[in-house]
């Protein structure tokens, strides 16, 4: 086999990986907007809050410790003890539930009814804010997080392929678990939406919340329930991505490659994020290993958004995306 | 007049139960603009009830107190013999008081299936994970929520769209989407604003026929809001008519229709 289309299929299998985590993002825009209607911006800060909260809570550092000590004059940083990736993980989603809560509470409730821009722009307001208080709670510095994923070359798919190819394949461990609970994740969302009252509602309430009271849906709750999950899909997004480039700041700028991902899939599709993020993944990599050479490189920091650009002239709706019909 | 508390038996011999819901003395003000000025009536059971009056009346707003959209400021709810507490509107649908809209308020994203599926929530009592994962009680529930409402889209003769998305439906057909979902949920008081406006006349006479024919076959309690007089009159047992926001007649069709400010209120009065 030629040795070019050996490194084409290594570099579209980590492409493929890659979209797996572009999807995992875009995944949590999808079910809020499909539930509330809200484009939700501060998606990608959510899962930098999750996880820096992630690792605070196993590391046992004290929250708002600068600011404590910059009051009080005194000097702690740390609770001195160390808490299990599990249990960490618990907490860290009792704290995004909470986070639901307040959210809802202080500022959606109050923006019922309004147009879609002002909801969005509120987001924006979130994500803003989210950042910071994140930044006062935990700290700016780069963190490394270890919940006990595997990490590094997976052995048994580099043998394989050395033995048929005589090249082994560079596969991380951690984007085939990334994979894995991408896959389990999305199923689960699926059955909830389709299968439970509380997805029924939860389609309900985005559709139509005149209809959804009138049939007995609390408003409230469904909404709470909405960006208690959004939160929990921020985690997973966090702890994948913490793993693999370490919990700084720049994870909310992954925020930014989910809506390529949403143009292509559909705003409004759960299979449509997951399609959209492999093929972006691949896409760029692919593009960067066919191209990249030809016009000195880099080009993986714009191919995705030419790519949406493309669907937004020829199919607005994505690939999944409900058609839009306008009644005249 | 009627005034046993143990009900009466139409002309067509249909038994009317107790009182299920009485307003008393109802005062709703939006600001300065009173909607609705003490106002009160009662619903029997297994009555159709309509509520009528000229544009502006206030016979929406009557409506939407009932249904928890709107809480009065003055005035009590009573329901099924207890005093009802200010509420929310889901709250009011979850003790069995089902509506539909005067412009419709559908799940236009979902099936016909799945909008008359929401009207049963209030009857699905098993927890999350079981319904997730389809087991026991969960899918025996399913099952018979499924029974019911496949038995009230065969009654409105909507087998046909069942998977269809409420969106594409024509007006009259959504319109009949909506009372299965309100059926759906086995209300003990169907609420219904303006079931048959926007409709031409063969729509109107079949919806005419499925109100009379769910208020048989249920023994479902119906009040109803129409602008129509000539739909209501045969309709209904007893009619309540507002105008400006005031009651200004009550009682069989045939006393309302001899009512004289009922007919001032349709077809004017000269003012001195």
């Amino acid at each position: 086999m030629p040795e070019q289309l050996v490194f084409a299929m290594e570099v579209f299998l980590n492409g493929l990986m890659a979209g797996v985590l572009y999807a995992l993002v875009a995944l949590g825009f999808v079910l809020i907007y499909k539930a509330s209607g809200i484009f939700n911006y501060a998606q990608g800060v959510m899962a930098l809050f999750s996880a820096l909260t992630l690792v605070g809570i196993m590391e046992g550092q004290v929250p708002f410790a600068h600011l404590i000590n910059a009051i009080f004059g005194t000097e702690i940083h740390h609770f001195g003890w160390h808490v299990p990736a599990l249990l960490a993980i618990l907490f860290t989603m009792a704290v995004m539930v909470g986070l639901a809560w307040v959210v809802n509470k202080l500022i959606f409730r109050h923006l019922v009814n309004q147009e879609p821009i002002i909801l969005f722009m509120a987001t924006i307001g979130l994500a803003y804010f989210l950042e910071g208080f994140g930044d006062i709670m935990w700290g700016a510095d780069i963190k490394k997080l270890d919940v006990g994923l595997p990490q590094g070359i997976n052995t048994w798919i580099d043998e394989s392929t050395f033995n048929i190819f005589d090249y082994g394949f560079f596969i991380d461990n951690l984007d085939i678990v990334a994979t894995v609970v991408a896959a389990l994740l999305v199923t689960a969302l699926v059955i909830f939406a389709q299968y439970t009252k509380q997805g029924r509602a939860m389609r309900a309430v985005a559709d139509d919340h005149q209809a959804a009271l009138s049939v007995g849906i609390s408003l409230n709750f469904i909404w709470v329930m909405v960006w208690s999950v959004a939160g929990f899909v921020a985690l997973v997004a966090g702890i994948m991505w913490g793993t693999k480039s370490g919990v700084q700041f720049s994870l909310s700028l992954i925020a930014l490659k989910a809506l390529p991902v949403l143009m292509l899939g559909g705003f409004t599709s759960i299979p449509g994020a997951i399609v959209g993020g492999l093929i972006i993944g691949v896409g760029e990599k692919l593009f960067e290993f066919a191209i990249g050479p030809l016009v000195g490189g880099a080009t993986e920091n714009w191919f995705a958004y030419v790519l949406a650009l493309i669907f937004l002239v020829f199919r607005p709706q994505g690939l999944f995306g409900e058609k839009i019909i306008e009644r005249v | 007049m009627l005034d046993a508390s143990e009900g009466y038996t139409t002309e067509d011999g249909r038994k009317i139960g107790g009182v299920v819901m009485e307003m008393k003395n109802i005062t709703l003000r939006f600001g300065g603009v009173v909607a609705i000025q003490d106002i009160s009536f009662d619903i029997r059971e297994g009555e159709i009830r309509a509520i009528i009056g000229p544009n502006g009346a206030g016979k929406s707003s009557m409506l939407n107190v009932i249904s928890g959209f709107y809480n009065p400021q003055e005035g009590e709810v009573w329901y099924k013999g207890a005093k009802r507490p200010p509420m929310k509107p889901y709250e009011v649908a979850r003790q069995g008081i089902a509506r539909t809209f005067q412009n419709i308020a559908l799940f236009e994203g979902m099936s016909v299936l799945d909008n008359v599926m929401t009207g049963r929530i209030r009857q699905m009592k098993a927890g999350m994970l079981a319904q997730a994962i389809w087991k026991g009680k969960a899918e025996r529930e399913e099952v018979e929520n499924r029974e019911v409402v496949e038995k009230i889209i065969d009654f409105l003769e909507i087998q046909h769209i069942r998977k269809t998305p409420v969106g594409r439906l024509p007006y009259g057909l959504k319109k009949r989407v909506e009372l299965a979902r309100a059926l759906a949920a086995e209300p003990s008081i169907l609420l219904l604003d303006e079931p048959m406006a926007g409709m031409n006349v063969e729509e109107k006479e079949d919806m005419s026929r499925f109100v009379l024919d769910v208020n048989d076959e249920f023994g479902t309690t119906i009040a109803l809001i129409e602008h129509d007089m000539g739909v209501v009159m045969d309709l209904s047992d007893r009619v309540v008519v507002m105008d400006y926001g005031k009651k200004i007649g009550d009682g069989t069709p045939d006393e309302v229709r001899n009512n004289q400010a009922v007919i001032d209120a349709y077809l004017g009065v000269a003012h001195d």
